[in-house]
């Protein structure tokens, strides 16, 4: 019995009709894949991408040298030099992240009091060299500058949920 | 012997233990904020209530209440459990949560207690109090705010520093702690309030911002601004020291440091000297160590044995020993450690000694102060004096007038009294049980002074088997242990100089009256660029105290060991390793090459160094010349710039200007 299916099927070539009415299905189901970089994936507004330290409205910068995101840190990745500034107020003098021993826990962001530090949406930032990824504290600022209004929309958006 | 229970445990406390003592000795913990063991007991934060049987039926403080025959004591129960929680929440009432900016924030009393005795929440929504800032000089920042009232630096500027410059002033929710007319404190000790504040309304002005407690790698050490060989932690991040802080030591320290030993640190980062240098047709230029082994060693040929060794100040043992052994195989044993001159004999070391220790002079009645200006010299054992008077002592004082935050009996500063004692001084020194001579390190210096306080020693009795009264007060840290390593001459450094010497290392000594030396190679090996640098042929960059292992002998004879935090900059050196390198281009070769080798040859050389503790020196002294000729003056002129270190640091610099020159400045504005 099972020597004459098989004989039938190979003559038939029933297997490669199979393979192909598959092939076929595929080819008029929707698409699953997308046209990246063109098209993206929408993104949850707890993704953790790229840092940025953020400012208040008035330019003022947020980060007050408590260094609980340096404490926090399980890569280490954080490096924070502080002391007053000339106003009395406590202030960075230095805030590098090396982008390349990040783990992206997040941690950084739960530990911020005022909410300096996040993780934005931002997840293309590859370069050449890595040199670039160890981000310095006018980095940081500028992405802060450059995504405020998406991490705004995203902080807000995850509020209820904290 | 009061025999009580502590949460059912039945122990018996000393007689005129208080509560909180007997809860401790069982092993309890006790959240305190206002009770501290070495200042008065306020019982003003209550957050030490417990429960007493037999008493009233309500929370007792337990730091202001005597332990009692027969008392049950409970510290855990829901009473005390709810008292807590309460006070707690009182006391954060009025202060802010601010503590990612304060300084204070990871090694707060409040911090922690809060998180271990308080409530989750508040139920507060009223507004907070706010408090303006008050000027507490260069060390201390105020926060007023977070101010908890505990009073502890009030009650530490009264008790132990002597001044009164910290009060409070209003009551209730108006209490102030206040500087008064916003003056800097005129203390010495001043850095210890900011230890001593439970919260962040007191930090430390220098160290504002810097850095996190959890992040400062800590190291024991030894401090060596002074004789007095405070315990500290040298608390350093990477390359650099942070900040210095008084380890706990009753025998030593107590639990305080002087502000020089908390804030000069800054010092070690500037003016350092990081690179050998040549003098080469009057100018010195950078250069090579081995350039510079080699220029040393080419002088050596011509120098023969006419070779000498000058200690600073701050030196450890090893180096003096390094230096010292070297020195004996090129055939000279010119070693000298009292660079301004000094020349008392030390034949007996018991006899330039402070034999009566620390904690020794706490029990003196009668204290003669010879010369000495106790609180510049050794702030420290200015505490102890002080404890002393609270046991009612009494101190006279031969010397320039000068407030020494107690009351003293000023007899002139003519030498000669000591001949012709007055009557008042003689009959408290004869009636006394424990009489006690302070000799300083400056009416040494003045002929025949050494010889008469001796003699006075022994006229009144003051050296016996229970009692030895007989103290000298030296201001150096490096002087002990220069002398127990032969750094002394009979004639101090005019013994040197006499001998012409042709080569000469100078150990980080930067008090030398240079010109002295004209004709003579000076080798300096030392941290700072500072005097002695500045007179030097050839500069070997060698480690400050906090860079490098070493040991140290206080004024007392106490041996103690120093670790090494930081690593010294640049192409700078630990001192034993430059001399065991040079030994080697002179054809000398010293017996050992590792810090260990170091100290166990030292060790050997001489055994009193090989273990921590004081050293009994043998009491027989030396009969000198009783005849003192002259006026006494106190050597040091700037308490915060008595050294290089010092002299680097800004803070120190500051402190100065702001707390010694302050007049001065004033008739500049005008």
């Amino acid at each position: 019995m099972n020597a004459i299916t098989r004989t039938l099927k190979a003559f038939t070539l029933y297997e490669f009709v199979q393979a192909h009415a598959l092939t076929l299905k595929y080819f008029f189901k929707p698409k699953k894949t997308i046209n990246y970089p063109y098209e993206k994936n929408p993104i949850s507004p707890r993704f953790r991408g790229e840092h940025a330290l953020r400012r208040y409205p008035n330019g003022e910068e947020r980060c007050i040298a408590c260094k609980l995101c340096e404490a926090v840190c399980p890569a280490q990745a954080i490096t924070i030099e502080a002391e007053p500034r000339d106003d009395g107020s406590r202030r960075t003098t230095r805030y590098d992240i090396d982008m390349t021993k990040c783990i992206y826990c997040g941690f950084c962001q739960e530990a911020c009091p005022v909410d300096a530090v996040v993780e934005g949406p931002n997840f293309e930032y590859a370069t050449e060299t890595r040199e670039e990824l160890i981000y310095d504290k006018y980095k940081l600022l500028e992405n802060g500058d450059k995504w405020e209004r998406a991490i705004a929309a995203n902080l807000e958006a995850d509020a209820p949920y904290r | 012997m009061p025999k009580l229970t502590v949460d059912g445990v039945e122990l018996e406390v000393p007689q005129g233990a208080t509560v909180l003592q007997a809860a401790e000795l069982a092993g309890k913990e006790i959240p305190r904020f206002c009770y501290h063991e070495r200042l008065s007991i306020a019982g003003n934060c209550r957050m030490c209530l417990v429960e007493v049987k037999p008493g009233p039926p309500k929370p007792q403080a337990s730091c202001a209440l005597p332990a009692a025959e027969g008392q049950e004591i409970t510290t855990n129960s829901a009473m005390v459990k709810k008292a807590r929680e309460g006070v707690m929440e009182f006391l954060l009432i009025n202060h802010p949560l601010d503590c990612p900016i304060c300084d204070q924030g990871g090694e707060c009393d409040l911090q922690d207690q809060a998180m271990a005795y308080g409530r989750g929440g508040t139920r507060y929504e009223e507004n907070k109090r706010a408090v303006t800032e008050k000027y507490m000089g260069p060390i201390v920042k105020t926060i007023m705010t977070r101010c908890i009232h505990c009073t502890r630096c009030v009650r530490f500027a009264e008790e132990v520093a002597g001044v009164e410059d910290i009060g409070a002033i209003g009551r209730g929710e108006g209490m102030q702690i206040t500087s008064y007319l916003e003056g800097a404190v005129q203390s010495e000790l001043s850095g210890n309030v900011v230890d001593l504040c439970p919260v962040g309304a007191l930090t430390s002005k220098p160290y504002a911002f810097e850095a996190r407690p959890w992040e400062l790698k800590k190291t024991m050490g030894i401090d060596v601004m002074d004789a007095v060989g405070t315990n500290i932690r040298f608390d350093a991040r990477g390359r650099e020291v942070f900040r210095v802080l008084p380890r706990i030591n009753d025998d030593v320290n107590e639990e305080w440091a002087s502000d020089k030993t908390r804030y000069a640190v800054d010092g070690l980062l500037r003016r350092r000297l990081d690179k050998p240098y040549i003098r080469k047709s009057g100018k010195l230029v950078e250069a090579s160590w081995d350039e510079a082994f080699k220029a040393i060693a080419k002088q050596a040929k011509t120098a023969g044995d006419k070779v000498a060794a000058i200690a600073g100040d701050l030196v450890d043992c090893e180096t003096m020993f390094a230096a010292r052994e070297l020195l004996s195989k090129m055939g000279s044993s010119l070693l000298e450690g009292r660079q301004t001159g000094l020349a008392y004999d030390v034949t007996n070391v018991a006899a330039v000694n402070f034999n009566s220790g620390f904690n020794g002079i706490e029990n003196a009645d009668v204290i003669l102060l010879i010369g000495s200006n106790v609180r510049w010299e050794a702030p420290l054992v200015n505490t102890r004096i002080r404890k002393a008077i609270k046991n009612g002592a009494k101190v006279f004082a031969i010397g320039p007038e000068t407030d020494l935050t107690y009351k003293v009996e000023w007899l002139g500063d003519d030498a000669k009294i000591l001949k012709r004692l007055p009557k008042k001084l003689s009959d408290a020194l004869k009636d006394a049980e424990r009489p006690a001579v302070i000799v300083g390190g400056g009416a040494l210096a003045v002929e025949g002074v050494h010889g008469a306080a001796l003699k006075l020693a022994d006229k009144f009795n003051m050296v016996r088997d229970d009692w030895n009264g007989f103290n000298v007060l030296h201001f150096s840290a490096a002087r002990m242990g220069g002398l127990m390593l032969g750094y002394a001459q009979s004639g101090g450094m005019a013994d040197v100089v006499a001998a012409k010497p042709k080569l000469a290392f100078f150990l980080g000594a930067d008090e030398v009256d240079f010109g002295q030396f004209e004709d003579c190679y000076k080798v300096f090996i030392g941290h700072h660029g500072d005097k002695g640098a500045h007179a030097a042929d050839v500069i070997l960059p060698a480690a400050a105290y906090p860079e490098k292992n070493g040991t140290y002998v206080n004024l007392e004879g106490r041996v103690q060991f120093s670790d090494k935090a930081v690593f010294a900059p640049g192409d700078a050196r630990e001192d034993w390793s430059i001399l065991r390198a040079l030994s080697d281009v002179l054809g000398h070769t010293l017996p050992f090459d590792s810090f260990a080798q170091c100290r166990a040859a030292m060790v050997a050389a001489v055994p009193q160094l090989a273990e921590e503790g004081v050293v009994s020196f043998d009491w027989s002294p030396p009969k000198l010349s009783d005849k003192p000729e002259g006026t006494l003056a106190y050597p040091i002129k700037d308490f915060y710039l008595t050294n290089a270190i010092a002299r680097a640091s800004q803070t120190m610099q500051r402190c100065s200007a702001e707390l010694l020159h302050a007049d001065d400045m004033l008739e500049a504005a005008e």
